[in-house]
C-alpha cells in the first residue's frame, strides 16, 4: 500500500490524531468519574492521578495537533481554486465523480456535479472548520484544572463536575468536526 | 463554592479560574471574528493571513492569541487568589453560547456583505 504525501497527512489528521483523542478522551472520563475517595484507597487515588494527568495532557496536545494539521496542511488542499477556466467557475469538475488534480474537493461540492452537494461545503464544512477550534482551548482548561489540583479533584465534586463539563466540551466540539470531517470526506475526498 | 478542610487542600480559585474565562474569551473571538469576517470585506481581507488557509488563518489565529493572552492576563491578576466561581461560569457560558453562535454559518450568513 503506498500513501500520497495528501493522503498521509489526511490520515494522520482524522485517523491517527482522531483516534488517540477518543481513546484519551475514553480513558480521560473513565478515570475522572471514579476518581472518589469512597471508591479508591489513598495508593489508588494516587496512581490514576499520574495516568489522569498523562491522558488529559496528551488529549489536549493531540486536540491542538488535530486543529492545526487540518487548518494548516489539509485546509488548503480542499479550497483551492482548480476548475476554474475562462468564465467557467467549474469547469474542470465536469463530469467527475470525484475530485481530482483539475477540482479541489471544495470546487467539487460547489459544482454540483454528482448531485446535491453544495450544502456540503456551505453549512456542513464552513461549520466544521470554526467549531473545531473551541476543542483545544477547553481541552487545555480541563488539563490544566488536573495538573493544578491534582489529588484534591478526589475529594471535591464540584470541581471534579467542573473537569468533567471542559472535557465533554471539547469532545462534542471535536465530535461535530470529526463527524463532518469523515462525511465529507466520503463525498469529496483529498486526493 | 471554595473548598472547605474537610474536602482536602485548599488552592485558591484564581488560577483555575483564569483559564476557564479565557477559554471562553477564546472562543467569543472565534465566533466574532467569523461573524465580522461576513460582514465586511475590509476586515475579511485583514484576517487573510495566509493566502493558502485564507480568512481561517486570521480568525483561529486572532481567537487562539485571545484564549492565551486572556488566560496570562487574568492569571496574573488572579493569582494566589480566591475567585468567586459562580460569576466565572456565567461569564464563561454566555461567551461560550455567543461564540458558538457566531461559528454557525446560518447566523453568520445572515451578516454577508
Amino acid at each position: 500500500m503506498e500513501l500520497t504525501n495528501r493522503e498521509f497527512w489526511t490520515f494522520i489528521h482524522g485517523m491517527v490524531l482522531g483516534s488517540l483523542f477518543l481513546l484519551a478522551f475514553s480513558g480521560g472520563l473513565a478515570g475522572l468519574y471514579s476518581l472518589r475517595p469512597e471508591w479508591a484507597t489513598s495508593e489508588g487515588i494516587r496512581e490514576r492521578m499520574t495516568r489522569l494527568r498523562y491522558g488529559i495532557g496528551l488529549m489536549a496536545l493531540i486536540a491542538w495537533g488535530t486543529v492545526l494539521t487540518g487548518t494548516w496542511i489539509i485546509y488548503p488542499w480542499y479550497r483551492e481554486n482548480l476548475s476554474e477556466v475562462g468564465e467557467d467557475r467549474y469547469a474542470g469538475c465536469e463530469g467527475l465523480q470525484v475530485p481530482n488534480e483539475d477540482c479541489s474537493p471544495r470546487d467539487f461540492l460547489l459544482s454540483e456535479v454528482s448531485g446535491d452537494t453544495e450544502s456540503w461545503h456551505t453549512f456542513w464544512f464552513e461549520w466544521k472548520e470554526h467549531v473545531a477550534w473551541i476543542a483545544p482551548m477547553f481541552a487545555t482548561a480541563a488539563a490544566f484544572l488536573v495538573f493544578y489540583y491534582g489529588r484534591s479533584l478526589a475529594q471535591n465534586r464540584f470541581l471534579r463536575r467542573l473537569v468533567i463539563w471542559l472535557f465533554v466540551g471539547s469532545f462534542v466540539t471535536a465530535g461535530i468536526a470529526g463527524l463532518i470531517g469523515a462525511l465529507v470526506t466520503k463525498t469529496a475526498p483529498i486526493t | 463554592m471554595s473548598m472547605t478542610a474537610e474536602q482536602g487542600e485548599v488552592k485558591p480559585s484564581g488560577p483555575a479560574a483564569a483559564v476557564i474565562l479565557a477559554a471562553g474569551v477564546g472562543t467569543f473571538a472565534l465566533g466574532l471574528f467569523t461573524t465580522m469576517n461576513e460582514a465586511s470585506s475590509d476586515i475579511s481581507d485583514f484576517l487573510r493571513f495566509s493566502d493558502d488557509v485564507g480568512p481561517l488563518s486570521g480568525k483561529t489565529i486572532i481567537s487562539t492569541a485571545a484564549f492565551f493572552v486572556a488566560w496570562a492576563v487574568l492569571g496574573y491578576i488572579w493569582r494566589g487568589r480566591e475567585v468567586a466561581w459562580r460569576p466565572v461560569l456565567i461569564a464563561t457560558v454566555v461567551l461560550l453560547g455567543l461564540g458558538f453562535l457566531g461559528t454557525f454559518p446560518t447566523f453568520f450568513e445572515a451578516f454577508a456583505d
